[in-house]
């Protein structure tokens, strides 16, 4: 019984390894990046690598990865969500120094690229929920306002960053960006799905 | 007395049969401007075409070491006349260079059937799309920036026209 939940919980930190370092492997052998410079490289796997973190988030709020407590996995949660910021920063600077005038009619919702406005929106919900985070405490928001609040922008995020991400033809490889793109909306509704019925079992309206 | 039975559903059906008829026929322009049955309506700018241009673009017989075909036609609004002699600039990410490096630019002319036909090296994705860029900025017409994307970006030519109205 203790061998099978210590091997359960290896292959679960397997396989989120593999979701996430698969992709950013194959799409550090794309033949495309011959022809980048390296600020346009830096961009492309910042956004990448917060697509990761984008699967981490509802992992670790869910309490799915085994080995860390509550407080821990919330912890991470906190500050894997600082590191998302970061990254989508790099990701927006390094573009914009690749080519100004693209990042712009991005940022402006006139990009004639169909993944731009899912990108753009997913990283103002990014950032209104890390402002809205570090000031939390501030502000005195109560756990069930915070919920209301950040669940709404956390799908918005999800559903947005796994569209941006499938639209556009670059570095990523289509079989596994999919596959992170699949595994990110799969924890999204477990997570979201388990905080309901969680709520439901202690009897509060919705 | 028969009553028009006119609700939303109805309307949109309508409305998105019509789109579809003129998309199909008339292509993007034909919906921009579906009054002018007359004559072949002008080619509207797209968005994002003036990216990265450099105004005059040496005229070349090739970009680079080629490998890649740019090609398309020029004809006048209205009539549809080919333009003979018309200067149409291109540029693009490519093999050779990011898009705005002075090496991925180059011009060419438009032959007596308007028609005009460039080298340059293979196009590679950037920002998301294989695309190119081309741009008819010489003052007798109106200024048109154009910016075709490729079905893959395996294909080893792109094609983009031009249809221009009096400046």
């Amino acid at each position: 019984m203790k061998g099978w939940r210590s091997a359960r919980a290896s292959l679960i930190w397997v396989a989120l390894a593999l979701a996430i370092g698969v992709p950013i492997a194959l799409a550090a052998g794309s033949e495309l990046i011959a022809w980048r410079g390296p600020v346009y490289i830096l961009a492309g796997f910042a956004g990448i690598i917060g697509l990761g973190l984008v699967l981490v988030q509802p992992l670790l709020i869910g309490g799915y990865l085994p080995g860390l407590s509550t407080y821990r996995g919330r912890r991470a949660h906190h500050w894997i969500g600082g590191a998302l910021a970061l990254a989508v920063v790099i990701h927006v600077a390094g573009l914009w120094v690749t080519s100004p005038p693209d990042m712009i009619d991005a940022l402006t919702y006139t990009s004639p690229t169909p993944f731009s406005p899912f990108g753009v929106t997913a990283m103002w919900a990014i950032f209104t929920v890390a402002v809205l985070a570090a000031l939390r405490r501030r502000l005195r928001l109560r756990l069930r306002t915070w919920r209301i609040v950040h669940i709404p922008l956390a799908i918005v995020i999800v559903a947005c960053s796994v569209a941006h991400c499938l639209l556009i033809e670059g570095t990523m490889e289509t079989i596994s960006k999919a596959a992170l793109c699949a595994a990110v909306l799969a924890a999204t509704v477990k997570v979201v799905a388990d905080l309901r019925r969680k709520r439901a079992l202690r009897g509060e309206s919705a | 007395m028969t009553t028009v039975v006119l609700n939303r559903r109805s309307l949109l059906a309508a409305g998105g049969s019509t789109l579809a008829t003129g998309l199909l026929a008339t292509g993007v322009s034909g919906l921009l401007l579906p009054a002018r049955a007359d004559g072949l309506a002008p080619t509207e700018t797209m968005s994002g075409g003036a990216n990265n241009y450099r105004k005059g673009a040496a005229i070349v017989d090739r970009i680079g070491k080629g490998g890649f075909w740019m090609s398309g036609t020029v004809r006048r609004a209205g009539d549809g006349v080919p333009l003979a002699g018309q200067r149409i600039q291109i540029w693009a990410h490519t093999t050779e260079g990011q898009e705005h490096e002075p090496q991925s630019h180059g011009a060419t002319l438009t032959d007596k059937d308007g028609k005009f036909r460039l080298e340059m090296p293979q196009i590679i994705p950037i920002f998301g799309q294989p695309h190119g860029h081309l741009a008819y900025d010489s003052g007798e017409f109106k200024t048109v920036f154009l910016r075709p994307v490729m079905r893959s970006a395996k294909e080893t030519s792109l094609e983009a026209h031009f249809v221009l109205q009096s400046a």
